[in-house]
């Protein structure tokens, strides 16, 4: 959790100067900005209006994912046209009810709310969510990041032509904060960026997909030159000790070492080569010179075109390896871990609206 | 007697052999499959769902610190069983191959070019001329399939926590009820449920199996996991009961569309109208506990099967909604009144289809798919309005009864696990006496379409629009009317090859084309 925080805080800090939280602050509307490049794809801001219309605290709130102010009298429907909006990063403008959270309040409701009591408040509280499409164009072009943001503009319930137009107002005043404050480090973050090829752009919702899955593994990209890491997740920086910058670009070979077996390389090779699955043992070294056992799987991940998109390797490090809670093997974490990506990026590559190649 | 014979398409590698072998096997026939012969000492995984209702777990609220929930153990099972499967070479082609796209425009129609799954088999005698039919133990069922196609067994915990054994016992007493692969998959991760499997139970929805689908969509926990149920003469396959399910990340159209609420049940169940969809449907959500949807569902559903009409059910939303849909593709097919041009691209209105997932055989009609195209085929399969609001009064009818008669519900699924296998005369017994009530001119929706292949595998002549003659709508009653063994076409899981009369001679001559 902590580190997730820290992630959190990264993903502000390494775009924007420091004072885009007072900044941000000092708007009047009711908004939280979500970032998609970050596992769960949380809140990473929340405005005092919004804290103040929702009855949560900060702390509360902050990583959390948009989705935990549901209650049993939102509309599914809306929640899945708001999926459907930040799978194709569009922009999208839906009344939704929201659960509200009361305390300190005369009338005393626990922490969910009794299902009668919640449905009461529920009732009088709705939310009007937005994910600006125009944000995510800047994104790309200050190239702070491949990712996007979204954004939620919090709202009365029935969409009046004035509140779409005072949302609309809102939603200018926050990109034009963020715009405003990443200026100011927009040097340092282009200069990181421009050492990545260009090449390297997983769309925002592939994003939200991946980095749901805990494994460790990464995506190459089999089309471009020397076949780079195009994702690597988590646990797989992690397991090998490397920054995400520094792996994202590079073809997997600077895992091996003096002792790894050029048989097994070879064979990876040729399993890439004719587009097969291959699990193979192999000595990896982390960024600090130390070894381990690598239990890999390699797989083609292919498109909707049914073409091959990617290779995933999946890495199991034999020196930890162990059961999870439930008790399903490693194995069949490290295949659940490839079905998982398959499903992604079949479905995500097969709308024409999507930013993905 | 009409008969016909038709092509499955294979759900499992143990279902080619039928044909050629056709006498029952035993005494360990060597394939480690589930029939009494193998499944002594049988292991399979074992995932038991803890019980809970349906606001324990929202996965949004608080009381579940689920905030950072990875992939849902389910899913994760699921997925890596499947994959597993996959890289074994169980499946008959990489789905991932095939391709797919969302056809432009309001709503996204789904539509992926298969041209894989049908191939030339020889034809099974296959008869299907009312919605409930008994159970036939010489025909193609799932205790035939092989054990590695079985993922794992799935059930309600005994103690209440969630459980996973990797290697539990199959015990046949416990009535276990199994995930399976499909190996013919429309989309990756293609399974079938099959509730207490070796009751072989026909194809008919009772509250517990429908109660089990829904636990499984709540247990996968993934919106892009569905499940689906086609009834007989609504393109079923094979009569065992069965659902299926797979992963496709994108929203279903009928997902997408508006829904007018009607009314709301005494459970909490909120009933809805579907609206502006080409087919016409009812929209069930909430409950105050995932019982309560499941048991307003499965009395749509029994009221819909006792009255011989033809539905499909998607399960969508990690179980949160689920939607009905009462069709007549067939009763339109047999009337004439579907286009030759609608039934040249063999696309088989079944539940997956009506949610907007078309798997289309020929490239053609891949390429030239359309929002038009789609919409024109599924407006096909609705009932019309009037029929509609017909169907709707006997379902809410049977809703309300069976609120009236609460108690009566637990003791139902242990009288249906009864009627497995039995004679045709018992179930018309059942079915009188169960619905005695049968709304006069309820039509059955009889039709035979015929496929024929030529030396060219891809080339499927057909002749259709089958007028059947003035015998075909009949009550209860009438029910051994001379047509009533036709059936509808190619399915997604059937094809017709041939058709014959009593004495057993092909007859597709001598219909009027």
């Amino acid at each position: 959790m902590d580190s997730q925080l820290s992630l959190i805080e990264q993903s502000f800090n390494n775009r924007y100067s420091s004072w885009v939280r007072d900044a941000l602050d000092d708007l009047p509307d009711n908004f939280t900005i979500t970032d998609p490049s970050i596992s769960g794809h949380p809140i990473v801001f929340a405005s005092r209006g919004f804290l103040k219309m929702s009855g949560y605290s900060r702390e509360e709130v902050i990583g959390r994912n948009g989705r935990f102010f549901q209650g049993p009298r939102t509309n599914r429907r809306s929640v899945m046209e708001i999926r459907e909006a930040i799978r194709q990063e569009r922009a999208i403008e839906v009344p939704i009810v929201s659960k509200k959270h009361r305390r300190n309040n005369g009338v005393s409701f626990s922490e969910d709310g009794e299902p009668g009591g919640l449905r009461e408040i529920v009732f009088g509280s709705c939310r009007r969510e937005v994910c600006s499409d125009s944000l995510l164009d800047l994104d790309r072009v200050l190239a702070l990041d491949s990712d996007s943001r979204g954004l939620e503009i919090q709202d009365s319930c029935e969409a009046s032509d004035l509140e779409k137009h005072r949302a609309a107002t809102a939603i200018d005043n926050v990109l034009s904060v963020l715009i405003n404050y990443s200026e100011s480090t927009g040097r340092s973050v282009c200069g990181k960026r421009c050492n990545l090829p260009r090449m390297i752009n997983i769309s925002s919702s592939l994003h939200i997909s991946l980095g749901r899955i805990k494994q460790s593994f990464v995506l190459t990209d089999p089309h471009l030159p020397d076949m780079p890491i195009v994702y690597a997740s988590d646990a797989f920086l992690k397991m090998t000790g490397y920054d995400r910058h520094e792996v994202l670009g590079h073809n997997c070979s600077f895992l091996n070492g003096l002792d790894t077996d050029t048989a097994t390389l070879n064979q990876i090779e040729e399993s890439i080569r004719t587009e097969r699955a291959c699990t193979v043992r192999i000595l990896n070294y982390r960024k600090d010179n130390s070894s381990f056992w690598n239990f890999l799987h390699i797989s083609p991940v292919r498109n909707a075109s049914g073409k091959i998109a990617y290779f995933v390797s999946v890495q199991i490090d034999e020196g930890s390896k162990n059961q999870d809670r439930h008790g399903l093997s490693p194995e069949m974490r490290q295949l659940s871990a490839v079905g998982t990506i398959k499903v992604a990026v079949r479905s995500l590559s097969m709308s024409a609206g999507t930013s993905k190649s | 007697m009409l008969r016909i014979k038709r092509v499955p398409t294979i759900v499992s590698n143990y279902q080619k052999d039928e044909a050629e072998e056709g006498a029952p096997r035993g005494g360990g026939c060597g394939r480690n499959c589930l029939n009494n012969c193998c499944i002594q000492g049988a292991k399979l995984p074992l995932y038991a769902f803890k019980k809970v209702n349906q606001t324990e777990t929202e996965k949004g609220l608080l009381g579940h610190e689920t905030k950072e929930l990875p992939v849902e153990f389910l899913d994760s099972l699921l997925l890596g069983e499947w994959e597993d499967r996959a890289q074994r070479g169980l499946f008959r082609y990489d789905v991932t191959a095939c391709e797919t796209k969302v056809i432009p425009g309001e709503y996204g129609f789904v539509a992926q070019l298969n041209e894989g799954r049908h191939l030339k088999k020889r034809p099974t005698e296959f008869r299907v001329d009312k919605v409930l039919q008994p159970f036939d133990g010489s025909k193609f069922n799932f205790t035939k399939v092989g054990q590695e196609e079985v993922l794992f067994q799935f059930e309600a915990s005994e103690d209440g926590e969630v459980q996973f054994l990797p290697n539990a016992p199959v015990s046949v007493e416990n009535a276990p009820s199994v995930v399976a692969i499909n190996v013919s998959p429309i989309e990756y991760g293609h399974v079938l449920l099959i509730p207490r499997i070796f009751e072989c139970l026909p194809q008919r929805i009772d509250h517990e199996s429908l109660l089990l689908a829904l636990h499984m969509a709540v247990e996968a926990g993934n919106p892009y996991f569905r499940l689906g149920y086609n009834s007989l003469g609504a393109f079923a396959t094979i009569n065992h009961l069965h659902f299926q399910a797979y992963y496709l990340a994108v929203p279903f159209p009928i997902e997408k569309a508006p829904t007018e609420k009607i009314t709301t049940s005494a459970g909490g169940v909120k009933i809805s109208d579907l609206l502006n969809y080409p087919v016409r449907g009812l929209v069930f959500e909430g409950g105050n506990a995932l019982q309560d949807l499941s048991n307003t569902v499965s009395d749509a559903c029994i009221c819909l099967q006792d009255n011989n009409i033809p539905y499909n059910v998607l399960i969508s939303d990690c179980g949160k909604r689920v939607f009905l849909l009462p069709q007549c593709y067939a009763e339109k097919q047999a009337l004439g009144e579907v286009s030759s041009e609608l039934l040249d691209t063999q696309v088989n209105p079944a539940v997956w289809e009506i949610s907007g997932h078309m798997v289309l055989k020929r490239k053609k009609d891949y390429e030239e798919a359309s929002e038009e195209n789609a919409w024109r085929l599924l407006a096909v399969v609705s009932l019309s309005e009037e029929r509609f609001q017909e169907v709707k009064a006997l379902i809410f009818e049977a809703i309300v009864c069976a609120c009236n008669a609460n108690e009566d519900i637990a003791e139902r699924p242990h009288e249906e696990a009864d009627d497995k296998p039995q004679s045709r005369e018992k179930v018309d017994a059942v079915n009188k006496s169960t619905c005695p009530a049968m709304v006069s001119g309820t039509k059955e929706c009889l039709v035979l379409h015929l496929a024929f292949e030529t030396q060219s595998e891809t080339t499927i002549k057909r002749a259709y629009n089958y007028k059947l003659s003035q015998s075909l709508f009949v009550g209860n009653e009438e029910r051994s009317a001379p047509s009533d063994a036709m059936d509808i076409v190619c399915d997604p899981e059937w094809q017709i090859d041939e058709c014959y009369d009593d004495k057993n001679t092909p007859c597709w001559e001598s219909l009027p084309f």
